[in-house]
């Protein structure tokens, strides 16, 4: 049981009378990179807001390693290494990429207000660290010659890939990623696909991703988790996804392609 | 001759107080600017904030000069000013924790907000009238004139004085060391920078690790040093009237409109334009033609714009001039 990092346990969310979750149950473990699968408005986004704190739901319960962390607000699991992108991505428009990756670490800890209004050589010293660290993100994302391009003028694929380095700025415990690769042409997809790799193998994160297209997910992902209507459907290897007969049928006439 | 007469005459009466009010209306517009960007509501309770920060510096003032205590040359005022911040900044915390703070776990929308700002403003309102009273005081002291007209006018020859109050360098020097450090700080610090993410975009700075206690608390803090110098500033130039402080609001509200709501940098410019605006558009020019005209063209009446009693419209205009035709590059990026 120790290896199960996020446990999702009956998880009911509705908007008026929309029920968008609707007791949902589903566990991750830890350093898997989980796929999650759904036709649209299936609540997949909605999942995603309530384990990281956008949303809470109405009944339900989150646990991450052990910890109930259901009314946990975003900034404080952020502290505890819980990171997510956005399906439309976000980004702090009017600031560069680098400044929008150097704010990410949040407060430092102990970091006193009127502290950071003097000139300190520990801060700056600090502060070089994380222009360090930026700077090898965005290497490692082979975006180095955006730096100081202002965010808001990027396109949206590299938006996509500024905001999967903002989760690579702190040493995450998982990441959720919402469809980072819609709308990211076939080169950048393979980027991003080995980046994933690449940190889930290097660095022990536990990804768990919400996309659409079939062969990103079975590339990467295992168990797949497919969800239908609010609640989990089927949960599986790709490749058993792909011949369920229960998830074909939810798909059928979604236009959904293999 | 004539012409540097022209030159004096118009940087005694437009340009001279254009930069005082100018610095004044910047500075509370910063102030409102900063409450958008970050706590998303346009705060009517501004002006009264104003008026009471400067109630308390009025009243730490008169204590000290019952103590004997003065600043030399200059205004007494200046001692009691940080005084008056931190009681100020208490005020803004307790209504946050009471009321604000209330209204923004329960999301609710931006109306509601402004409405709840109303009520503080009658809130605050009242509490200055029952404390110092609704008249005109003038806490002015230390010395008045760093040039008088008179002086210049032996000291140049020239027919046209120019008179330079010691509140008005105050308020100019109070506003570049104010600015200064306020843009230090959100361009350059680590904690400047992320009540700018915090402002552009709120789900994005929480999933950062932004505290938004932290920032909220922060933003009071500066917005209220902001509210009691620009406010003992304009009352140390012109004199302290509750229900004036209340009337600023348009003006600061259109600085901060034309700006660009939510950015500081914006009000700053929009402070000033709103303040030569209403100066030169409301100052007579009939003795400046007259140095520059030959006697034949000599205007006849006053060639001015509007009655100084209009002045509130001039920034009213403005307000709606610019919404009707900008209103994109104003509200960019914000939701009202
Ligand atoms: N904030 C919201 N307010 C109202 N309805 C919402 C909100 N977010 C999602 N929904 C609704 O909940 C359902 C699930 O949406 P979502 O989780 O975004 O689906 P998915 O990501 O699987 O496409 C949809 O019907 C959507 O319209
Ligand atoms: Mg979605």
């Amino acid at each position: 049981m120790s290896n199960i990092l996020v446990k999702v346990e009956n998880i009911v969310k509705s908007f008026g009378g929309l029920v968008a979750l609707n007791d949902c149950s589903l566990d991750i473990k830890t350093n898997s990179i989980t796929g999650i699968i759904g036709p649209n408005g299936s609540g997949k986004t909605t999942l995603f807001n309530v384990i990281t704190g956008n949303l809470k739901p109405d009944t339900g319960n989150i646990f991450y390693n052990g910890i109930e962390i259901t009314n946990y607000e975003s900034h404080e699991l952020f502290h505890l290494g819980i990171l997510r992108t956005f399906q439309i991505a976000h980004e702090f428009t009017n600031m560069t990429v680098i400044e929008n990756l150097m704010v990410v670490p949040g407060d430092q800890k102990g970091e006193k207000l009127l502290y950071s209004l003097l000139y300190d050589k520990k801060i700056k010293k600090e502060d070089e660290e994380i222009r360090d660290k930026a700077m090898e993100v965005l290497q490692f994302l082979k975006i180095e010659h955006l730096k100081n391009e202002r965010a808001g003028n990027l396109s949206g694929g590299q938006k996509k890939l500024l905001e999967l380095a903002r989760t690579m700025m702190v040493d995450a415990k998982i990441v959720f990623l919402d469809e980072v690769g819609a709308g990211v042409n076939k080169t950048l997809l393979k980027d991003i696909s080995e980046s994933i790799l690449k940190l889930n193998q290097d660095k022990g994160y536990t990804f768990c991703m919400i996309e659409h297209d079939f062969n990103f997910i079975s590339e990467l992902c295992d168990p797949v988790i497919v969800l239908a209507e609010g609640s989990v459907l089927f949960k599986g290897t790709a490749q058993e996804v792909k011949q369920n007969e229960q998830v074909i049928e939810s798909y059928l006439g979604k236009g959904i392609k293999k | 001759m004539d012409f540097l007469n022209s030159i004096i005459l118009l940087t005694n009466f437009i340009i001279v107080p254009g930069i005082t009010y100018g610095s004044q209306l910047a500075l509370g517009a910063i102030g409102v600017t900063l409450i958008y960007g970050v706590l998303r509501f346009a705060n009517f309770a501004y002006g009264d904030l104003m008026a009471f920060g400067t109630m308390i510096v009025i009243l730490v003032t008169w204590y000290l000069q019952s103590k004997g205590i003065s600043f030399g040359l200059l205004p007494t005022a200046l001692i009691a000013l940080p005084v008056g911040i931190l009681f100020t900044i208490a005020v803004s915390l307790f209504f946050d924790k009471t009321v604000f703070e209330y209204y923004r776990e329960k999301k609710s929308n931006p109306v509601t907000f402004i409405v709840v700002s109303l009520g503080i403003m009658f809130v605050l309102n009242a509490v200055v009238r029952i404390i110092i009273g609704p008249n005109d005081i003038n806490f002015m002291d230390g010395h008045k004139f760093i040039m008088k007209a008179r002086e210049f006018k032996q000291l140049t020859g020239l027919n046209e004085g120019l008179a330079i109050k010691s509140t008005q360098v105050i308020t100019l020097i109070t506003t570049i060391i104010t600015c200064a450090l306020l843009f230090y700080f959100l361009n350059k610090t680590k904690t400047g920078k992320s009540m700018r993410a915090y402002s552009d975009n709120e789900d994005l700075a929480l999933l950062s690790g932004i505290d938004p206690k932290r920032i909220v608390l922060l933003t009071w803090v500066i917005v209220s040093i902001l509210a009691t110098v620009a406010g003992t500033l304009y009352g140390l130039d012109k004199s302290f009237k509750p229900f004036t402080y209340f009337n600023n609001l348009l003006p600061i509200f259109a600085a901060t409109i034309v700006g660009g709501i939510g950015n500081p940098l914006g009000a700053f410019y929009g402070g000033f334009l709103i303040a030569f605006s209403e100066i030169a558009l409301t100052y007579a020019y009939k003795k400046f033609f007259k140095y520059l005209m030959p006697e034949s063209l000599e205007p006849s009446t006053l060639i001015q714009f509007i009655s100084t009693d209009y002045k509130f419209a001039i920034s009213f205009a403005i307000l709606i001039i610019v919404l009707i035709f900008r209103p994109n590059g104003i509200f960019k990026g914000k939701v009202i």
